[in-house]
């Protein structure tokens, strides 16, 4: 017993020193690279922290390994676009029925596949199944596609999408989530209750295709032409609002700062406030839903599959729940990145940033643990940017001694993969030597 | 001294013993069967014996030589033959390349043995080019008795050979093992139909809880109206 | 003569182009199951393997080239590829020897191990760019083409036009070479039949005095070779670039899966299966249809998926085998 006091007490120290650390290099970055800088890495890092809660709750929770986190979070993007932009005038009205139509036959005819599957056999069966599906897909192309050749039409510059519900985009944010965790259904009703590589290998394929998407369906969301402008979220100002405001310039010429500079930072304060509420609750939901019975059974899972099992716990389902939520939570932070961005830009969802690196946030941090996360979003993103920063400095200090030409270019160019070199060491040598990570799971 | 002797045997998995204080003998070209009830430790046993599980006290020797300390495979290189229950082929592997794989640690010419083996089992040599997954149980065992052979054992341990098959069948697969007894190799094997085991035994061990409990020849043993009863269902 | 036109439109636009990135798939999905079967995990970083081969062939060729050294009408890259292979085996070897030993001495759960590929396709990623960069990269120097456009009219006097690129010959010549090559190392040699043994049973394999390390460090050699040849022959095919690799994990991956994974004769299948479907509903068949059908004037391209979709096919054939028959075609391992 002795000896699982002493881990209760070196992680109660653990924890807030570790925060500790993460708070001083953050004011550190504010006072050597200015306040703007600080917050901005503050602000991507937390919302990289509910990433990686998202993340944690499958690999941590239930030991499920999604390679797909792209593909929720760039999902959980589309929503704020569908949701919050204002409308295009038409394309609704043009557009909208063909490709309503268009959906819905393209889910009758699976339906009716799935129908036929189920309930013939024999040789016609596969024939039938195949002949639904032929000629679903070319009515689902015939109504399809002048529907969106009518909606692409409209203003092409500026729009030529579907446009949004000019709604608030705070409304946008659960929305995200529940497309993510949509997506994350159909993936995990197929994959799950396979061999555990199979859901990542099928994940990773997900990823790809959402962003393939994005990218490609300009009635959607412009593909990559992108979608600018997104309001923000309620109650976070506009810099420019800000500045023309009277009160706003007097009270920072009070403080003795610059009122642009000012505003910048009240923005991202504004935003970081949003970001620390959605953190809490989520941590909140989380830690009650772990105490909970159903908590305790998801670990009891992970711990040993095979005996939950024999305990006639069906193991599938509750990996599928789990699965869901995370991907949700993961959605929700893609609405909230698409917010703060206020635009959606199909091309900058890459994996490694988007899945690997949330992966090495939750191991870093500590698998199954929430706070875990929210220490490894936050300081893996720091190390991430400053990996970027630093590495061309360190590859010049390091190429110094050879002669100018080609070597010492080429070096200096590629410094900036640095910090793939950096992550890719920072995960290998947390699994080897400390595999539960800075804040191990208690 | 016997040619197997392991004696005093105790240890088991984890921190609770299965054995206790077991002793196995088995002379040259003998056969030597273990008996008992489910969980009575047989094939912890036999594993003990090979060197898969650690002992916390007791010793085997082979030969005279103590081998107490070795792996299961340097077990092999000084004589052993181990026959597990179950996987105990190369499923998608053919009958011969099974048997070349079990001649594996040998640096010599091992096309004597083979033929040996398919002389012991004629079917095998008939089904020589063929997967031993796709085989039925029976063969699937003379095929995993025979790669066991391919290193000429001295001493040939199998895991309950008669697991699954047909009664049939395990008449046949018991005239073999007599067969390769009368070789000069001892057996020892761990068996669930005790009375058929104890019929061709040299020499049985009935174990309870890890422990001998009675020690005979196999006659004697089948004639006891004590084991008889208890373990032979009458 | 119209079918005959629409047979030779099928053959230069679908069937030659995805024979070509079918055998390149194949040898990439036979790395991925051959580590399967014996180290038992999906391996992430085949994908950035492939690409640091390639990556040190093309510096290979870059200095061969720089020395006057050429290989005729072949591409110098094929002469710089056995280098190319020893410095991939010896990383993949080194990579066992500091990561992947650990892991299967303490026996880790496979999804432990796929993160730790994870881990180490960062680091190869991050190799793989400091050697040679992110940027597209052409390093065929070779003859272009076995026929052109121009020598195939003058043959046959069709109208339709048939070309026949050397890339595409010589990544059918190498990968029937290197498969004959492996499955005779598996089928007929000792140390093959041992690597067999232990993918089949590995306890039974240990009890017949097989050597792990050596069927271990035997299979990344052949990893090695394989994803180091596949990198080769694709980015002679198409071009290099680091990223692109990465993304060819999912239908490398989706092969290995389709064919039955740890099935090396399943993985070539689905090398071709993944290969065709891709290709073939990707294709914009208007031509073809036009030749059949002479009076039908298709308003579209008459293609079913835009090749921004391509990595879709892939995807609905993986979703599609897992749902309906999950050991593949060919029947791979259940583990």
């Amino acid at each position: 017993m002795s000896s699982n006091r002493q881990a209760g007490e070196t992680s109660s120290i653990r924890a807030p020193l570790f925060f500790a650390i993460m708070a001083a290099l953050i004011l550190l970055e504010g006072f050597t690279s200015g306040w703007n800088s600080a917050l901005g890495i503050l602000n991507m890092g937390l919302l990289s922290a509910i990433m990686a809660l998202g993340v944690n709750m499958q690999w941590g929770y239930a030991g499920l390994f999604n390679a797909g986190a792209m593909g929720f979070l760039a999902l959980g993007g589309l929503a704020p676009v569908l949701i919050s932009m204002p409308p295009t005038s038409g394309a609704f009205s043009g557009g909208g029925p063909g490709i309503m139509a268009a959906f819905f036959v393209a889910i009758v005819a699976v339906l009716a596949a799935v129908w036929i599957w189920r309930n013939l056999r024999g040789k016609t069966r596969g024939l039938a199944v195949t002949a639904v599906l032929i000629v679903g897909f070319f009515t689902y192309r015939w109504l399809f596609d002048p529907a969106v050749e009518v909606i692409e039409a409209i203003n092409p510059s500026a729009q030529g999408n579907l446009g949004g519900l000019g709604l608030p985009t705070l409304i946008s944010w659960p929305v995200g989530a529940v497309l993510a965790a949509g997506a994350a259904w159909l993936v995990g009703k197929t994959a799950l209750g396979l061999r555990s590589d199979y859901l990542a290998i099928a994940t990773l394929g997900i990823a790809e295709i959402i962003v393939a998407i994005l990218k490609n369906e300009q009635w959607l969301d412009r593909g990559v032409l992108n979608v600018n402008g997104i309001p923000r979220p309620w109650p976070v100002p506009y810099e420019i609002d800000l500045q023309n405001s009277p009160d706003f310039v007097a009270q920072m010429q009070a403080w003795g700062l610059d009122p642009q500079l000012g505003s910048t930072i009240a923005v991202k304060l504004a935003f970081l406030v949003l970001f620390v509420i959605v953190i809490l609750a989520l941590i909140w939901l989380t830690e009650m839903s772990l105490k909970s019975p159903w908590g305790r059974m998801m670990r009891a899972i992970r711990d040993n599959e095979i005996s939950a099992a024999a305990m006639g716990k069906n193991v599938t389902r509750r990996h599928l729940q789990i699965f869901v939520l995370g991907s949700a939570v993961i959605g929700l932070a893609g609405a909230m990145m698409i917010s703060l961005d206020g635009q959606m830009t199909p091309t900058s969802y890459n994996p490694l940033r988007y899945t690997f690196l949330i992966l090495v946030m939750v191991i870093v941090g500590g698998s199954g643990n929430n706070w875990g996360s929210i220490l490894g979003g936050v300081l893996i993103w720091y190390v991430w940017v400053k990996a970027g920063d630093w590495g061309p400095d360190i590859m010049g200090a390091l190429a110094a001694p050879f002669p100018d030409g080609g070597l010492k270019d080429h070096l200096i160019q590629s410094a900036p993969h640095m910090r793939m070199l950096v992550m890719g060491i920072i995960l290998l040598m947390v699994l080897r030597f400390s595999p539960r990570g800075l804040l191990p799971e208690k | 001294m016997s040619y197997l002797n392991a004696s005093n045997m105790t240890g088991g998995y984890g921190k609770a013993d299965i054995l206790h204080d077991c002793t196995l003998t088995v002379e040259k070209g003998e056969i030597a069967v273990i008996v008992g009830p489910n969980g009575a430790g047989k094939s912890t046993a036999m594993k003990a014996v090979f060197g898969m599980l650690g002992l916390r006290e007791g010793k085997v020797t082979l030969d005279g030589q103590d081998i107490t300390g070795l792996s299961p495979q340097d077990r092999v290189k000084k004589g052993m033959g181990f026959v597990p229950q179950v996987n105990n082929v190369f499923p998608t592997m053919t009958v011969e390349e099974n048997l070349e794989m079990g001649a594996f640690i040998r640096d010599d010419d091992f096309r004597g043995t083979m033929d040996q083996v398919f002389d012991l089992f004629p079917i095998l040599k008939e089904k020589r080019r063929q997967n031993a997954g796709e085989l039925s149980g029976g063969q699937r065992q003379q095929v995993a008795v025979g790669r066991a052979l391919m290193t000429q054992p001295k001493l040939l341990m199998l895991d309950e050979p008669t697991a699954g098959v047909s009664p049939i069948v395990m008449d046949e697969l018991f005239d073999r093992i007599i067969e390769v007894a009368r070789s000069g190799i001892s057996i020892l094997m761990v068996e669930q139909n005790a009375r058929q085991a104890l019929e061709i035994a040299d020499k049985g061990y009935v174990l309870v809880q890890g422990a001998n409990k009675y020690t005979d020849t196999g006659e004697a043993l089948l004639a006891d109206p004590e084991v008889r009863r208890t373990f032979l269902g009458g | 003569m119209e079918l005959i036109n629409a047979l030779v439109a099928v053959t230069n636009y679908v069937i030659i182009p995805a024979t070509a990135y079918g055998a390149q798939l194949a040898l990439g999905a036979l790395g991925v199951t051959l580590i399967y079967s014996i180290l038992r995990f999906s391996n992430f970083a085949h994908g950035d393997t492939m690409a640091f081969g390639t990556g040190v062939v093309i510096l290979i060729t870059w200095g061969f080239q720089a020395m006057g050294i050429s290989f005729g009408p072949l591409p110098t890259a094929l002469l710089a590829l056995p280098f190319g292979i020893a410095v991939t085996a010896a990383l993949m070897l080194g990579t066992d020897k500091v990561v992947y030993q650990y892991y299967r001495k303490v026996r880790a759960a496979p999804v432990v191990m796929v993160m730790v590929s994870v881990g180490v396709m960062f680091v190869m990623n991050a190799l793989t760019r400091f050697l040679i960069g992110v940027d597209q990269i052409n390093f065929d120097d070779g003859t272009r083409f076995v026929i052109n456009a121009r020598q195939w009219r003058d043959m046959t006097g069709l109208h339709e036009p048939l070309t026949l690129r050397s890339t595409q010959v010589i990544t059918v010549v190498t990968a029937i070479i290197t498969v004959a090559a492996l499955f005779w190392f598996l089928g007929k040699t000792r140390t093959g039949k041992s690597m067999r043994a232990f993918s089949d049973n590995e306890d039974l394999a240990l009890l017949s005095g097989i050597d792990p390390n050596k069927v271990v460090a035997v299979t990344w050699i052949i990893t090695g070779a394989l994803a180091t040849i596949a990198g080769t022959l694709y980015g002679l095919d198409k071009s290099f670039k680091a990223f692109t690799y990465f993304q060819l994990l999912l239908p490398i991956f989706a092969s290995a899966i389709v064919g039955g994974i740890g099935n090396p004769v399943g993985a070539i299948a689905g090398g071709f299966v993944i290969s065709f479907s891709e290709v073939g509903l990707t294709y914009a068949w208007k031509k073809v249809a036009t030749y059949l059908v002479p009076s039908w004037e298709p308003d579209g391209l008459v293609q079913l998926l835009s090749t921004d979709y391509k990595y879709a096919v892939s995807f609905t054939i993986l979703i599609l085998v897992l749902i309906f028959k999950p050991t593949g075609l060919f029947k791979g391992k259940i583990v």
